[in-house]
């Protein structure tokens, strides 16, 4: 808890900085090697910054990221080579979209998870209500002259 | 003085809110109507007590009563009067007061209408109400005094954060509180119900105007943050699944499942539990929220204003509220009976289905949000969830929710025929099919894009189908004009909702289509942005109330004539020795040319960032869309139960219509 503090003191030291992201200086020559080192960029965290890719961070190591992912590019790295290096550096808080590793199953699963329990949920639910187990209960007389006035009103 | 009155009518709002938690609540209990025709006076007194002490407060702001550590912390005496009134809200404590300002007057509302209602009802609805009112007092009194002093007042304030001293502060937040708090009705509704454990379809019309309300300004306050967050961090993103956005996302999922959910409620009496759990999970993701930002346990832009001591009491009322309500909620749901039955193809089982996915997609949104917090306490593993996550699972969900919109307003109720609906929708579905193609041979842009604007078409004139085809029927014009006048106003509400949603996946559509430079500009430089050549005609200083600010003058051109002129700038603010960027925005039709700029370095060239986003406005003209059709449902007859009366005296009893949902 005491290393988020302190990095959330570094955030707010640097939150005046923010708002400027790649700079013209950085942009690679080659427009095809630039557009993979963009779409790189979005699935890295600035590790610094709150919540921030580093595409649109322009924290000071947001940049030096930059800057390493477009070295690798240009010195012939695929993008799976790039993101392994950025990994064996920072782990896998660099990673924007977690790995599939045991401790991320449950996070991966749990959209699908929650889908299917709720589809058996509703299956067993009709199918209690076919079996006729739930009855309704009428209206005790009051209920039904107020609920009667309320229509009426209408 | 004024400070010290509204300080104590907070204290007294405190004990007036500790009666109406009690008395009420054991009248209903006893059956004792004296007791429980106690709550409305109170609730109204308590409203009274806030205000004036929120009034106070904002006085303290606008004369700069530096001797209040809060005025003194978050003002300034050169800040424009707007800030001072909003600043009152840019801050913890201030906003905190705010939160509870809007639940005391949501109180009185019910209050005043409380004639209409059964006793007991409204005695459990306005003590559960109090509940929490009472728990955010104490929690406002004792670890977050807006009315605490100074002993050596300062001559200046520190200022509020320059971020915040925006348009978009005056609006955003008590959009977004009265969208929270609604939600705080639905959850007072439903433990109402629990406490009376009775729940019927009358019940159902006093939450519905709750549920709608809450949701409209809910819908609004997301939306309006998402542009301010667009126009201000100064990337040109208007989402970025950050926590604080996701914890606002959450109550909003869960309030339009509660809000479909109560329409099946009121016409049908059926899914009755389930309505009662939403209206709880609504509201408990709402104080999860205000825990959130408040408290600071996750890394957000909204990092402006925490206190990891003040996020424990937070989460302790929160432990409450959920606990308690889901406690009730174990005890009683089981005596609930069931209602009406319909079958799986129908117009309920659309809004089952509905359900499903929405709540499906909170739960993915609640996961992803705090599973990185989850891991790290129990394994210290760091790991991050980003947009990647979210677009690889949120978005799959939302794709059949699409789909059915159009088709689900089609069946009927009990039970529906999906291959008639089906076959109903041929002509949208095929204009939406021609529509991608369009957006394809147009932009050339990526396929996805294409297919999402095609499947918008598809929701757009879905959501109208339903109406036109009604009003069509008719055999003159004149026939079409006063059937469309005649049908219900929740039916044209359902439909600009719906809509609305279209309208917004156009505009995330189009983000596809857009341009982006990023250039070194000197003087006389031009870069070409798409249809537009932006020039940067000069770079100069200029005052302003309270901040200094560099100002890129620059001139937008189509073909050669001159468009119009932005001025993207930087403003410097003294008092906090912190910058902030203001994007240079225009908007041509629907779409954006969106200019900002970095500091110069001296004499050098400027870093600039231009895009052009076509129909980039669509994304928060449809959110203004949801929240019209949501406020042309509220003005409903039906939801008027009390003025009711007046309408039945000059109209006899109205033949029975089947409006949609």
């Amino acid at each position: 808890m005491r290393a988020f503090f302190k990095l959330l003191l570094l955030v707010l030291v640097l939150a005046p900085f923010a708002a400027r992201a790649v700079e013209p200086s950085e942009i690679l020559p080659d427009a095809r090697l630039e557009a993979r080192a963009r779409a790189l960029s979005t699935n890295l965290r600035c590790l610094v910054c709150q919540n921030q890719s580093i595409d649109d961070s322009n924290a000071p190591l947001a940049k030096d990221l930059r800057v390493i992912v477009r070295e690798r590019l240009t010195a012939g790295d695929s993008d799976a080579q790039v993101m392994d290096y950025l990994v064996s550096r920072y782990g896998d808080f660099i990673l924007l979209s977690p790995p599939l590793k045991a401790g991320t199953i449950l996070l991966w699963a749990s959209p699908f998870g929650v889908l299917l329990l709720g589809l058996g949920w509703i299956a067993w639910a009709g199918r209690r209500r076919r079996n006729g187990s739930v009855k309704a209960e009428p209206l005790t007389p009051v209920e039904a002259a107020k609920l009667s006035s309320i229509l009426d009103r209408q | 003085m004024i400070v010290e009155t509204g300080h104590f009518a907070l204290i007294l709002a405190l004990a007036l809110a500790i009666v109406q938690a009690v008395i009420p609540l054991w009248g209903s209990l006893a059956r004792d109507a004296t007791l429980m025709r106690a709550a409305p006076s109170i609730a109204l007194a308590q409203f009274v007590m806030v205000a004036i002490a929120y009034g106070a407060l904002t006085w303290a702001y606008v004369s700069s009563d530096f001797s209040l550590v809060n005025v003194f912390e978050n003002s300034h005496s050169l800040k424009p009067l707007i800030y001072k009134i909003s600043g009152v809200w840019g801050n913890h404590e201030g906003s905190m007061l705010l939160w509870v300002l809007i639940l005391v007057l949501f109180g009185a509302l019910v209050a005043l209408s409380a004639r209409n209602m059964p006793d007991d009802l409204s005695a459990s609805v306005l003590s559960v109400q109090a509940w929490i009112s009472g728990a955010f007092l104490l929690f406002i009194l004792l670890t977050s005094n807006p009315f605490a002093r100074v002993g050596m007042p300062p001559i200046e304030g520190r200022d509020l954060n320059p971020i915040l001293q925006d348009p978009g502060l005056a609006i955003h937040p008590p959009m977004l509180y009265l969208g929270y708090v609604g939600y705080s009705m639905t959850f007072s509704f439903a433990a109402a119900a629990l406490i009376n454990g009775r729940i019927d379809a009358v019940w159902a019309r006093y939450v519905r105007p709750w549920a709608l309300l809450a949701w409209l300004f809910l819908t609004l306050g997301i939306a309006m943050g998402s542009y301010w967050a667009y126009y201000t961090l100064g990337w040109g993103g208007f989402w970025f699944w950050d926590p604080v956005e996701n914890a606002s996302l959450m109550p909003w999922l869960a309030g339009t499942a509660l809000l479909h959910c109560t329409a099946v409620m009121e016409k049908r009496d059926a899914l009755k539990v389930w309505t009662i759990f939403l209206a709880i999970l609504a509201f408990s993701l709402s104080l999860l929220g205000t825990f959130l930002v408040r408290s600071g346990v996750l890394t957000s832009v909204h990092a402006f204003a925490t206190d990891p001591q003040r996020g424990v009491v937070i989460l302790g009322i929160l432990t409450f509220f959920i606990g308690g309500s889901l406690t009730l909620f174990a005890l009683r749901a089981p005596m609930l009976k069931q209602g009406g039955l319909f079958a799986p193809v129908s117009r309920e089982g659309a809004l089952v289905l509905n359900n499903l996915l929405l709540t499906t997609a909170c739960a993915t949104v609640f996961v992803g949000t705090l599973y990185p917090l989850a891991l790290e306490a129990l394994t210290g593993a760091k790991i991050s969830v980003g947009p990647p996550f979210f677009n690889y699972t949120f978005v799959p969900l939302f794709i059949p929710i699409f789909f059915a919109m159009p088709i689900g307003q089609l069946l009927a109720w009990k039970r529906g025929d999906l291959l008639g609906a089906a076959q109903r929708l041929t002509l949208v579905a095929l204009a939406g099919f021609v529509a991608a193609l369009i957006f394809y041979a147009m932009q050339g842009g990526p396929a996805l894009s294409a297919a999402m604007g095609g499947l918008a078409i598809y929701v757009i004139l879905g959501s109208f189908f339903d109406i036109v085809t009604r009003v069509a029927s008719g055999s003159s014009a004149g026939a079409m004009m006063s059937r469309a006048i005649g049908l219900p106003s929740s039916a044209w509400g359902t439909t600009l909702a719906h809509a609305g949603v279209g309208v917004t996946l156009l505009g995330l559509a189009a983000t596809g289509w857009g341009v982006e430079k990023i250039a070194s500009m000197r003087a006389g430089d031009s870069v070409d942005l798409g249809q537009w050549q932006v020039t940067l005609d000069k770079v100069a200083p200029r005052p302003g109330p309270n901040y200094r600010e560099t100002v890129a003058h620059m001139t937008i051109r189509s073909g050669g004539a001159i468009v119009a002129q932005i001025e993207p700038s930087r403003r410097f603010f003294n008092s906090r020795r912190m910058t902030t960027s203001q994007a240079g925005l225009l908007n041509v039709s629907l779409g954006q040319i969106y200019v900002v700029i970095s500091d110069q370095e001296t004499e050098g060239p400027l870093d600039t960032r231009l895009y052009w986003k076509p129909f980039v406005s669509l994304i928060w003209l449809g959110p203004l869309i949801m929240a019209i059709g949501g406020a042309l449902s509220l003005t409903d007859r039906r939801m008027r139960l009390g003025i009711a009366q007046r309408a039945k005296r000059r109209r006899g009893p109205e033949p029975k219509t089947v409006a949609a949902e």
